[in-house]
């Protein structure tokens, strides 16, 4: 039975360790914006965040901001293909303590094993539904690796962020995997009822 | 008559590329809640959800619907009525797709294909993408703009089989190439299918069948049918909205076909995502503009 978490960021182990693949969880607090090339930045590198994660939640973006005066203000934030970045993410958690990654597409077994030893999870978010994030972000409160933008490392405050549904969670489970594995059983079936076998 | 501004057709094109982004078609509105009524998963249900929350937040705020602002694509349709300038429209639509960017502003997702340099005009050589195409008896001038996202693109796939292969192999490639696509192009979209003509008309063939409004059918009954027979197909997988299970993976299969060559026997996918995204615009030779879907 699927239960619906309300959170609050940064997490603990054992707040991560509670949640299961096919819950809901919606969150508030800080959330870090990463993409393809902060990442490249800091594993490929060499350069560590200049800020502590531990604990933290990341997400897969590349926010469209505007710069005013001293200050940035969102324009339109939303969720890219995590899929491209798996090899990224047993460094966020082994190393920088991440314990959460929000995106669209899933991750691999890497990262599921990571997620396991470490105590982290994959949350999905609904991919497309940009306006919705938006407007759940109540401020970026600050870019690091500036020089990166729109694929700098961004800390933005949020407030009842989701609906997010764990996709892969620290006990080993993998909901895309699981539909997956249900696909291949039932495509014999499917195959001859269109008549292609 | 008066010679036309075409300073008509920029502003056009800029509103145009402005207008997709923000506001859903009504079919694919329509199409998700007809979804939405024949969903059983709980938790695609929450994915509906927040759908049709964020298509709610773009209305009111008149605001992106999602981030990814896509490749510019128009498609024009010149009236043969009126002496129409090509060399004029296609200017317009450039500059038009530039203008939205930087002064709406929003992202440009445009960029230099190997120094990865984006110069945040959303145009460049090869952009926006320009199909032209004609139409007897009418003076207008018809423009379809597509902002094409990328977790949809990047699933595209052609394959060219062999005449013995037969139409088995062609609806097994579609639908192998949906299954393999998992969750990325952002489930339950619209699966555009393109069969025979060369190897790039067949990918425009499916570029073509993604912005044709859900719930219309290829005028020929047997591609009629053969579109029921895959969206039964794929909504069998229980791949479900956002690929995490549940009774509905697409909202419709279209496909567009042409002739083809004696020996060939082509087939290809282009995915939408589920905010199919796109607005036309018709522009009479006086400079009236009405938009549309």
């Amino acid at each position: 039975m699927s239960k619906t978490h309300h959170l609050t960021s940064p997490f603990s182990e054992e707040v991560i360790r509670s949640l299961n693949a096919g819950d809901i969880v919606y969150f508030d607090g800080p959330l870090f914006g990463i993409r393809d090339l902060t990442q490249i930045h800091i594993f490929d590198k060499g350069n560590p965040p200049p800020v502590d994660l531990t604990g933290m939640p990341c997400i897969h973006t590349a926010p469209s901001l505007r710069r005013v005066g001293d200050k940035w203000e969102k324009i339109c934030v939303g969720t890219t293909t995590s899929t491209r970045m798996d090899r990224f993410t047993p460094g966020l958690i082994g190393q920088y303590g991440v314990r959460a990654i929000i995106g669209k597409g899933g991750l691999y077994q890497g990262s599921l094993d990571a997620m396991q030893k470490y105590g982290a999870v994959y949350l999905a978010i609904v991919g497309g539904a940009a306006s919705l994030e938006t407007e759940q972000i109540e401020e970026v409160e600050a870019v690091y690796f500036e020089e990166l933008h729109p694929e700098a490392l961004y800390r933005f405050r949020v407030k009842n962020f989701g609906p997010l549904t764990v996709a892969m969670d620290s006990h080993g489970r993998h909901l895309y995997e699981e539909v997956g594995a249900k696909i291949k059983e039932k495509l014999p079936e499917i195959y001859k009822k269109l008549g292609v076998i | 008559m008066k010679e036309l501004d075409y300073s008509i057709v920029e502003e056009a094109a800029k509103q145009l590329y402005i207008k997709a982004l923000c506001e859903l078609p009504p079919d694919v509105r329509i199409a998700l809640k007809n979804a939405y009524a024949k969903e059983t998963n709980p938790a695609a249900r929450s994915v509906f959800d927040a759908i049709f929350k964020a298509i709610d937040i773009a209305d009111t705020k008149k605001t992106l619907l999602c981030q990814d602002t896509g490749l510019p694509i128009y498609k024009v349709k010149i009236g043969s009525k009126y002496n129409w300038n090509g060399a004029a429209i296609k200017k317009c639509l450039s500059e038009g797709a530039r203008r939205a960017t930087q002064e709406f502003p929003f992202r440009s997702s445009s960029t230099h294909t190997i120094t990865r340099i984006n110069p945040q005009t959303s145009v460049g050589p090869g952009l926006p993408v320009i199909y032209y195409d004609f139409a007897d008896d009418v003076d207008t001038l018809d423009i379809l703009m597509v902002p094409k996202g990328s977790g949809s693109e990047n699933m595209s796939k052609m394959q060219m089989f062999y005449p013995q292969h037969g139409i088995k192999a062609v609806k097994k490639f579609i639908l192998d190439t949906v299954i393999e696509s998992g969750a990325n192009p952002c489930p339950p979209g619209i699966i555009g299918v393109g069969l025979g003509g060369t190897a790039d008309l067949v990918m425009k063939l499916a570029k073509d069948a993604i912005v044709r409004p859900v719930g219309q059918r290829n005028p020929d009954p047997m591609l009629a049918e053969m579109e029921i027979e895959l969206e039964e197909a794929i909504n069998a997988t229980g791949r479900g909205p956002m690929g995490l299970g549940g009774d509905i993976s697409c909202l419709a299969v279209h496909i567009e076909a042409a002739y083809t060559h004696i020996t060939q026997n082509p087939v290809a996918v282009n995915t939408q995502c589920w905010p199919a995204r796109r607005a036309r615009a018709i522009i009479t030779p006086s400079g009236n503009v009405t938009y549309g879907y």
